[in-house]
């Protein structure tokens, strides 16, 4: 056999063997959450294998439990609310920072995104400290600020990215025409930065509606948002309740993104076909 | 008047003549890209991150050397007596030794393991690649809590592996695998691996391919094509992505808090025992300083050889 074909199978081995490891990550990755949503069906008291029957009933038991759904009312709540202050803030702030030229600008660049490399227990810890110094009680402003705080540096990523494609002559052209500032950026900017900021929007409402550690320490007394009244819940054990909570949730956190990303999808694929249309003689 | 000219406004006016006296109007007391105008474009961002990132930090520094008095009341009086407790008391020691030696492990396995999928993507012909792409960033929006206790169902008594193994005759005894460090890792692992696999494939992608045919057309195997060329370029996107794993694993709470036994807390909730539990507010914001610095000078050694730039591609990805 000639060196050159043991290399070849040598190398087709080796990318057997990655496909290999490739599928075996894939299943890591899923098989928990797949063996979740089945068992979310199950009939029996317990959480867990074997199922006995397939039922909804803890879905509708989940219907009438009223501190789950107060959770999700609040978590609800201080998602939409960090979502749209948090791209308004990081809208204005990334296109300062990718069209503007200033002094401070890289030491800025950089704090932006310390939120998002900080771990969560020291922010959590920190703001936590503040209040305590200045004597305030904690509030629902206090969750709500954090997440602001924890969305803001994913936000200004994300529409930088996209700003630093734009070419700023069409800006420049409309300005060059007389326009003010503002309609330029409502006419010309923003429609142009319309996909970053509803990824923007998605993600911060995610990441909010997600978060965990930092809203342990940041939550009024009492108060629980949809994560930490799981948290809670699973100190007493893992029931088919929570499994079914879990299902729902996957739903939302998976289901809104995916449909709104096939719209936004939807929608510029029939504006170009329109537009195909109109130009037509 | 004195408007500063731009090179833009000099050129508008000559291209435009007559209406230039209605851009002047419109560019008055303005420069095109003006510092004022810039900075108040970033000032809401740059308030909300003094008053709530730099503000608590500092606090939190200056809260070390307060005392504590009881549960929950500190006086300003000035002490070293927390340092002191944290640098003697080897409790501590333990806890941050724990940390590392979780953190680094978990850290080291997602670079091992998640480099075979990266590099599956990156060189398929698979016509869906997209597909594999999009399956590793739904994990992200799938709550992190769901994440981790779903592995209640696979390692628990009740769960995937002891029912089956139990039905198979092959154990009598559920195995007690959850509770235990392995499910803490384990769980760590689940939850940072799409982070080292893109951190990962961003890096292959930026690769010049026509290097790797180069090295191939001058006689180099394909294991040395990818030893001499592909490895080293994507050394980046590793190092970044272990870095995010190590920082990210060492400053977890909620896994050890679920999957992990008491024996198993890591130094995240160790903070959260002192300041939620024992109300222990300097003591908290001591060891929250610690591992602010400790990670800080990870990033910072990191960062002299790398560059942070690495990671941010890896976090817009």
């Amino acid at each position: 056999m000639t060196g050159a074909s043991v290399a070849a199978r040598e190398g087709r081995w080796a990318w057997r063997f990655t496909g290999f490891m490739t599928v075996c990550v894939y299943i890591f990755m899923f098989a928990p959450i797949v063996a979740t949503v089945i068992l979310s069906f199950n009939d029996s008291m317990f959480g867990g294998f074997p199922m006995t029957g397939v039922s909804l009933r803890w879905y509708a038991k989940l219907m009438t439990n009223e501190p789950v759904l107060a959770a999700f009312k609040t978590s609800l709540w201080i998602a939409l609310v960090t979502a749209a202050v948090s791209t308004l803030v990081g809208v204005i702030a990334a296109v300062a920072l990718v069209r503007f030229d200033f002094r401070g600008k890289q030491t800025i660049s950089t704090l932006v995104l310390l939120p998002a490399l900080v771990p969560e227990t020291i922010l959590g810890v920190g703001l936590l400290v503040l209040i305590q110094a200045v004597h305030q009680p904690r509030t629902l402003w206090l969750l709500l600020l954090g997440h602001i705080l924890l969305t803001l540096p994913y936000v200004v990523l994300i529409v930088q990215a996209r700003l630093v494609g734009v070419r700023r002559s069409y800006e420049e052209a409309a300005l060059s025409l007389g326009a003010p500032r503002i309609s330029t950026f409502r006419e010309i900017t923003l429609p142009l930065l319309i996909p970053a900021v509803m990824a923007s929007i998605l993600l911060a409402f995610t990441i909010s509606f997600d978060n965990t550690s930092a809203s342990l320490f940041w939550r009024p007394a009492g108060v629980e948002t949809m994560p930490t009244q799981i948290l809670a819940m699973l100190k007493i054990s893992i029931s088919p309740e929570i499994n079914a909570l879990g299902t729902i949730m996957i739903l939302v956190t998976v289901g809104v993104p995916l449909v709104g990303g096939a719209i936004l999808q939807g929608v510029s694929h029939f504006r170009k076909r329109s537009n195909k249309k109109g130009n037509q003689p | 008047m004195t408007l500063v000219r731009t090179k833009f406004t000099v050129r508008a006016e000559m291209k435009m003549g007559e209406s230039s006296e209605r851009m002047n109007t419109a560019t008055r007391r303005w420069k095109l890209y003006d510092t004022r105008l810039a900075w108040a474009l970033v000032a809401p961002a740059v308030l909300l991150l003094f008053f709530l990132l730099i503000l608590p930090i500092l606090m939190m520094a200056v809260y070390t050397f307060f005392t504590f008095v009881t549960a929950g009341v500190e006086s300003a009086t000035l002490t070293l007596a927390n340092w002191q407790e944290f640098f003697t008391d080897s409790y501590y020691h333990g806890f941050l030794l724990k940390t590392a030696r979780i953190g680094a492990t978990t850290a080291f396995i997602c670079a091992v393991v998640g480099y075979f999928p990266a590099y599956f993507i990156w060189a398929t012909n698979f016509k869906h690649k997209w597909l594999l792409l999009l399956l590793l960033i739904v994990p992200f929006w799938i709550s992190f809590i769901i994440r981790t206790f779903s592995w209640i169902n696979i390692l628990g008594q009740q769960g995937v592996i002891n029912v089956t193994l139990l039905k198979l005759g092959i154990i009598s005894e559920p195995l007690p695998m959850l509770y235990t460090e392995g499910a803490v890792v384990m769980g760590l692992i689940h939850f940072l691996l799409p982070y080292m696999i893109l951190n990962v494939y961003v890096s292959l992608e930026s690769i010049d391919r026509t290097l790797i045919d180069a090295a191939r057309s001058m006689g180099c195997t394909n294991a040395q094509a990818f030893r001499e060329v592909t490895l080293p370029l994507s050394l980046p996107g590793l190092g970044a992505g272990l870095l995010l794993c190590f920082v990210l694993a060492a400053g977890s709470y909620v896994t050890p808090q679920l999957l992990g036994g008491s024996r198993d807390a890591l130094f995240g909730n160790l903070i959260y025992d002192t300041i939620m539990g024992q109300l222990n507010w300097p003591m908290g914001a001591t060891l929250s300083i610690v591992l602010f610095v400790l990670l800080g000078l990870v990033a910072a050694a990191y960062s002299r050889y790398v560059g942070l730039s690495q990671i941010v591609k890896g976090l817009s990805a």
